[in-house]
């Protein structure tokens, strides 16, 4: 028998070496895709932010501008400089930010109103001493001659020619909550993210409104994955002009709507990380990031890469996946402050990052 | 018909047909302008004056003809006189001399001048109030300084297709390019509004700026603090870039108006910076006995040793010897923000000639070889042209205008004019800049000191919304401004009755400068619609009548928002002695923040949502928000 068991093994053997390509030990792994690298350069209270507590970030040319806990920090010439309620700030908490790239102008959203920086000046709104329709200002986005805002009671709009404030909400609008996250504005549409009531769609030619709901209610199943918006919590929007795209991220999922199709995103069947989103940020109608509670991703319209401390050790990671959803890991020495990512901007091919514990920069590696 | 009767009637008629001839003749050839009509019914009021680039012309901008006049700047000849557009006050040349450029106030366009031909070849609508121009050293852009939209245009310079509007300080107006025209510097002549806020916000001091724009992205890039400030005039570069000076008041307003003698009303000063001063300083044009009322105009000899300023109320061309005065300021390093305004001995050591000219001088120009000085005395018709060597007057050019000064031409006078005042510290116009306002409180010493802080007002329209003062304790305008201003504010010399009245009826003629929220076809935005109808509602949104004196149109009826009654609205200080406030005049209400008696809601809706907790200022408390804003959008258009 033993005899018999040897001659097996041997002819087993060579069968094997028949069949494997010589020198080989194993199958060889699939490549992964090439996808961003970056290294991350994080800053702190350590390093002169002001909190660590990052909500918003802004990339105005070589400024970069972070809303904090307490205050707004701005990054220049390798320093930090803060502006705070002394100096005119509507609240000390910034909750958003926006560029007018016409004339420099930075407006921040803050949880006391909304604050226009302008060389080195700054004039807040409230609710008290203007049109606005809420001091906590979740978003905000300016197009042309207006600031455009999402507040806690509804979405409203500056004139900054006549100095008219437009406010919209349930009485006239398709709003069913008023609880406004998020907005992005261009010349043809303005998108409103509601917490609780969809997408809203301003049309600027028509000056009508449109509305996105979650074809599932307000439930968190899904029981048509592609029929409409992901769900009805949404948390951000980026609309793509260019490529008439929407990009909306939930707390339960995002999506991508082309005007015809919607394509929606989980982590079951795809590379987010997580489906709780605070943010979307459009590269064009393809290509977006994603801020997560579990970490920054990426999606170039077919693969995805998640950059994040480890879930388990807190070391840095990067993991790719592929169309067929094999998921590899790629060896980094940096990652973002913190997985719970709140705001994302860009700097040409570098990626700025507010998370809940500091600032991160990701220069761009080639 | 007798034979001589028919020869008389033959004579007549052909001495009428001849006489018409000529005088069509005349007006083919000799009347192709509104302009000459104008020079014949107005005054010129000249409010800036340039020269050409050559020098050899002189361009004098003339606000109440609504004119350029060109003379020639030897002979002083007249060359030309061209028609711009309503109240024009802006007036600049191109840096290839070739254009020139003014900006009309009164109908919000700007005049493009063929400086070759003396025509004007464009005319362009800009923003709200334009009041000053600049082109870019490039020929890019044109940059417009809008008084009521606070901002700056920036303009294609080809088309004059407005491209952006950069935020600049209240009542934006005055510019001044870098000496390289990288940089344009920005003045206004209303206090910024408050930035944080306090318990004592109707009583802190005004806050200005000069706004550094980059002329070559047109982005905002820096703001000069002005601490203490409020009424910024015209801003000056050294030809070498290093030294800059701005024309501006300071206010004494956070104390008592005491009796002038105790203290003063402003101080008149110069804010200097740039290289030459590290940090901006505050510097007095004022002398122990003799104040230096409304500086207006700034001018930087081309070699730096001299700035001329005008100085209007005082009717006067201030010398400042420069080499001295940085003597003066290096000798006496201060902490930021630096002030000596307050040091009525400084000016002695820097102020080297005062040159009496003409009433109201307003700008300035010096000659390329800073040889002559050309001072535009406003209310005078007349160039002063100062020889800088000698600093005396070498010549008064006479523009054409009426030679008679008229009443209302008198009592303007007596209105911009501050030798009324003990030391000629103040004059109607010190607080009412423009003759408008100056967006700040007082506190008015006739009340007792601490009492009754109050908010200045616009003047524009005032006839016919009597009686006067917050309290409406005045019966008509000599009242207001005849011995109570005499006793209480000049303490000095009184007005005689001639003069009082004449004052009285130059404050009467100001009209209401064009309202900009109305649409040009009279109609109301739907917005404005909206809030029309809250203001002239009579019900509340819960069904209940709203008692009359307690509508938003009651107390403010009228063409003019006024019933000219008193009522209590509940916005009693516990500073004031009064609860009955006479109901404000709604007029350009939109332009005239700081708000309610005492200046304490620093915008419209604060009046509504922070001083109006039960509901005295009108029922206002069942609004909604969006229906606040209505009311708001109607009220701008009042």
């Amino acid at each position: 028998m033993k005899r018999l068991d040897k001659l097996a093994m041997l002819v087993a053997a060579g069968v094997l070496a028949f069949i494997a390509p010589t020198g080989s030990a194993a199958p060889p792994a699939p490549a992964a895709p090439k996808m961003p690298l970056f290294r991350f350069e994080n800053f702190t209270t350590a390093n002169g932010l002001p909190n660590d507590h990052v909500y918003a970030v802004l990339v105005d040319g070589d400024r970069i501008w972070a809303g904090t806990d307490d205050g707004l920090a701005v990054y220049e010439n390798h320093s930090w400089k803060t502006y705070t309620t002394a100096d005119g700030l509507a609240h000390r908490a910034v909750i958003s930010l926006a560029l007018d790239k016409r004339t420099g102008d930075v407006w921040a959203g803050t949880m006391g109103g909304l604050s226009r920086i302008s060389g080195g000046r700054i004039d807040s709104y409230t609710q008290l001493n203007s049109g606005l329709s809420n001091n906590v200002v979740y978003g905000v986005s300016v197009e042309g001659e207006n600031v455009w805002i999402a507040t806690a009671a509804g979405a409203c709009r500056l004139n900054l020619h006549t100095n008219q404030w437009s406010l919209y909400n349930e009485r006239n609008t398709p709003m069913f909550e008023i609880w406004s996250y998020s907005v992005s504005a261009t010349p043809t549409k303005v998108y409103y993210g509601i917490w609780g009531s969809g997408v809203l769609e301003y049309d600027q030619k028509t000056g009508k409104w449109d509305k996105y709901d979650d074809p599932d209610g307000e439930t968190e199943m899904v029981l048509f994955k592609d029929q409409g918006l992901i769900h009805e919590i949404v948390t951000s929007v980026s609309y793509m002009e260019k490529d008439k795209v929407l990009w909306a991220a939930t707390y339960f999922g995002d999506s991508h709507y082309d005007g015809r199709y919607w394509h929606n995103f989980l982590t079951k069947d795809s590379g987010l990380p997580s489906n709780f989103t605070n943010i979307v940020r459009g590269v064009d109608g393809k290509r977006a990031w994603f801020g997560t509670d579990k970490g920054l991703a990426y999606y170039d319209g077919v693969n995805w890469a998640v950059y994040r401390p480890s879930m388990k050790d807190g070391k840095p990671e990067m993991t790719v996946r592929d169309a067929a959803g094999t998921v590899t890991p790629v060896t980094v020495t940096t990652a973002p402050a913190h997985n719970y990512i709140l705001y994302i901007d860009f700097q040409g091919d570098d990626i700025w990052v507010a998370t809940a514990k500091g600032l991160s920069h990701g220069v761009r590696q080639k | 018909m007798s034979q001589r009767l028919q020869t008389a009637v033959g004579i007549g008629l052909a001495a009428l047909a001849v006489a018409l001839l000529t005088l069509l003749f005349w007006l083919a050839f000799n009347h192709p302008a509104r302009a000459d009509e104008r020079e014949m019914q107005d005054y010129a009021s000249p409010l800036e004056v340039v020269l050409s680039l050559d020098g050899s012309r002189i361009y004098a901008l003339c606000q109440q003809s609504e004119q350029v006049r060109v003379l020639g700047a030897t002979n002083y000849a007249v060359i030309r006189n061209i028609a711009v557009g309503r109240v024009p006050r802006g007036l600049s040349l191109s840096a290839d001399g070739a254009r020139l450029f003014v900006t009309n106030s009164g109908d919000d366009t700007l005049s493009v001048i063929d400086a070759r031909t003396l025509t004007v070849t464009a005319t362009w609508p800009v923003s709200a109030e334009p009041s000053s121009v600049i082109e870019d050293r490039a020929g890019k852009h044109l940059f417009v300084a809008n008084r009521i939209s606070n901002d700056v245009a920036v303009l294609d310079a080809q088309t004059g297709v407005e491209e952006k509007r950069l935020v600049a300080g209240r009542g934006a107006s005055y510019m001044t390019p870098s000496p390289d025209g990288s940089r344009l510097y920005v003045t206004h002549v209303y206090p910024n509004p408050l930035r944080v806020r306090s318990d004592r916000d109707n009583r802190t001091a005004p806050e200005s700026e000069i706004t550094v724009i980059d002329t070559a992205r047109a982005v905002v890039v820096d703001r000069i603090p002005l601490h203490g400030i409020a009424g910024v005039f015209h801003v000056a570069l050294s030809d070498d870039g290093r030294l800059g000076v701005a024309a501006e008041y300071h206010p004494k307003n956070m104390i008592p108006l005491a009796h002038l003698e105790h203290g003063g009303a402003f101080a008149y000063t110069l804010e200097l910076f740039g290289a030459d001063v590290d940090k901006p300083v505050e510097i007095p044009l004022d002398e122990l006995e003799r104040y230096a009322s409304r500086p207006f105009g700034v001018a930087i000899a081309p070699d730096k040793s001299r700035i001329y300023v005008t100085i209007g109320g005082s009717e006067m061309v201030t010398v400042i010897d420069v080499a001295r005065l940085l003597r003066f300021i290096h000798a006496r390093p201060q902490a930021q923000p630096a002030s000596f305004a307050q040091d009525l001995s400084a000016s002695a050591n820097y102020v080297v000639a005062r040159i009496s000219v003409g009433h109201d001088p307003r700008g300035l120009t010096l000659s390329r070889d800073g040889r002559k000085l050309f001072v535009a005395n406003r209310l005078e018709d007349t160039l002063s042209v100062i020889d800088t060597h000698t600093n005396r007057v070498a010549a008064t050019i006479k523009l054409d205008g009426p030679k008679e000064i008229s009443p209302l031409r008198h009592g303007e006078q007596t209105f911009y004019t501050s030798r009324y005042s003990f030391q000629g510290q103040i004059g109607c116009a010190s607080c009412h800049i423009d003759s408008t306002f100056d967006g700040l409180t007082w506190n008015l010493e006739p009340d007792g000191f601490g009492r009754n802080t109050v908010a200045n007002k616009l003047l524009e329209g005032i006839r016919g919304t009597e009686p006067y003062k917050w309290t409406g304790t005045n019966p008509n305008i000599p009242t207001e401004c005849g011995p109570r201003t005499e006793k209480y504010f000049w303490r000095a010399e009184n007005y005689d009755d001639r003069t009082l009245t004449d004052l009285a009826m130059y404050i009467r003629s100001l009209e209401p400068r064009p309202n900009r929220w109305r649409l040009a076809n009279g109609e109301l935005t739907p917005a404005q619609e909206r809030g029309k109808a809250i203001f002239e509602r009579t019900v509340d949104k819960f069904k209940k009548p709203i008692p009359e004196y307690n509508r938003c149109s009651y107390c403010h009826s009228g063409p003019k928002g006024t019933n000219q009654k008193t009522s209590d609205v509940g916005t009693r200080r516990p500073n004031d002695n009064a609860s009955l406030l006479k109901s404000a005049p709604l007029t350009n209400v939109a332009l005239t923040a700081p708000y309610l008696h005492d200046g304490s809601a620093h915008a419209m809706e604060e009046i509504w949502t922070v001083y109006n907790p039960d509901d005295k200022h009108g029922r206002t408390n069942d609004l909604t928000k969006d229906e606040l804003n209505d009311l708001v959008e109607y009220l701008r258009t009042r």
